[in-house]
């Protein structure tokens, strides 16, 4: 299916949720609401026509040095890919600074669990209904999300005692029945 | 009496122990990045650093007696580092291998140790990107220079700061 069909069949179901599209170097590009992302990308998984059955990468961004921007502090931008058909779709949407909070889609991705809690660790957006929302790549003593534009980058942090993870492995003992 | 006659020889102790000691470096590679590599290169054949008796590539750091941190080293690796370190048993030596281990290298930034000097106490420092093995084969034989010659300190201007422990 070729863009313009991808185009007017999501925005005859979803039309209050797509707010714009553009074309990037031939992958379409939808702007969707914040508050209907999930639904969105569950209709674009699950319906044979579009069956995007992979999510490529999540991608977090801060536009504050971005220059002439008066939008939104930050933006997510998802990137799916179709499998079976072989199509891509960029979706993107905008999070304001004073509530970063998306809705989650790691029920529908089993890598989004963790795309989602690196967006969260280096740039602080929050996903409702996360599983697990804690930092993944900084240690867990870091204050702050470090590729904002306004941390420092060279601001270090020590880390006094790593933490022993047996919250995570105790769910996993549980789920193979060992408890 | 020659020594054909009177097989003995006479020596200090500590020469002998010294000789013992870096004639018997037994490594364990804290390899965390791409420095590792190289160090498998450099303990393979063309490069061989068995002969200089650091052939038992032991990964623990209980049976190693020089801890070679070949990588970088980053603010969440570092007690880690700092355990494995304490968990060698005396005497031990340290070389820390590549830019990423000895000043930060190439990450000026939020997550990378600048050097590992900051963490536990290092013997020889090996520069480069990854250095050559020919490099590293250097170090190895100043550490063993330095473990025949002990305290004798460096030149004034050579002399590094003192280990900063934070925690």
């Amino acid at each position: 299916m070729n863009n313009e069909n991808l185009l007017t069949q999501l925005t005859e179901k979803y039309q209050k949720a797509v707010l714009g599209s553009c074309d990037r170097f031939g992958v379409l590009e939808i702007q969707v609401d914040r508050a209907t992302i999930a639904e969105v990308v569950k209709f674009l998984r699950d319906t044979p026509e579009f069956s995007f059955n992979m999510l490529i990468d999540l991608v977090s961004i801060d536009y504050s040095n971005y220059p002439g921007w008066t939008g939104d502090r930050f933006s997510l931008s998802y990137l799916l890919k179709s499998l079976l058909l072989g199509h891509r779709l960029q979706l993107k949407t905008t999070v304001p600074e004073d509530e970063p909070v998306v809705p989650t889609i790691s029920g529908l991705y089993g890598n989004a669990d963790w795309l989602e809690r690196e967006a969260y660790d280096q740039m602080g957006i929050r996903f409702a209904q996360h599983p697990n929302l804690k930092r993944l790549l900084n240690h867990h003593e870091f204050v702050g999300h470090p590729l904002r534009k306004d941390y420092p980058i060279t601001r270090r942090q020590w880390l006094s005692a790593n933490e022993s993870l047996m919250d995570e492995m105790e769910v996993r003992l549980k789920e193979k029945g060992y408890e | 009496m020659g020594v054909e006659t009177f097989p003995v020889m006479t020596t200090r102790k500590d020469a002998v122990i010294a000789w013992g000691q870096k004639n018997s470096l037994w490594p364990m590679p804290f390899g965390t990045a791409c420095c590792a590599i190289e160090f498998m290169g450099v303990v393979s054949s063309v490069f061989d650093l068995a002969r200089f008796g650091a052939e038992l590539v032991r990964f623990s750091p209980r049976q190693s007696d020089l801890l070679l941190v070949a990588g970088t080293v980053t603010f969440k690796q570092a007690p880690i580092l700092k355990q494995i370190y304490e968990q060698m048993c005396e005497p031990k030596w340290v070389i820390s291998m590549g830019v990423c281990a000895s000043a930060g290298g190439f990450y000026n930034n939020y997550c990378t140790v600048q050097g590992i000097d900051q963490v536990i106490p290092v013997d020889v420092y090996i520069s480069g990107c990854p250095p050559r093995p020919e490099a590293i084969l250097q170090a190895v034989m100043k550490l063993q220079h330095k473990i025949e010659n002990p305290n004798t300190t460096p030149p004034a201007q050579f002399k590094v700061a003192e280990p900063h422990f934070d925690y």
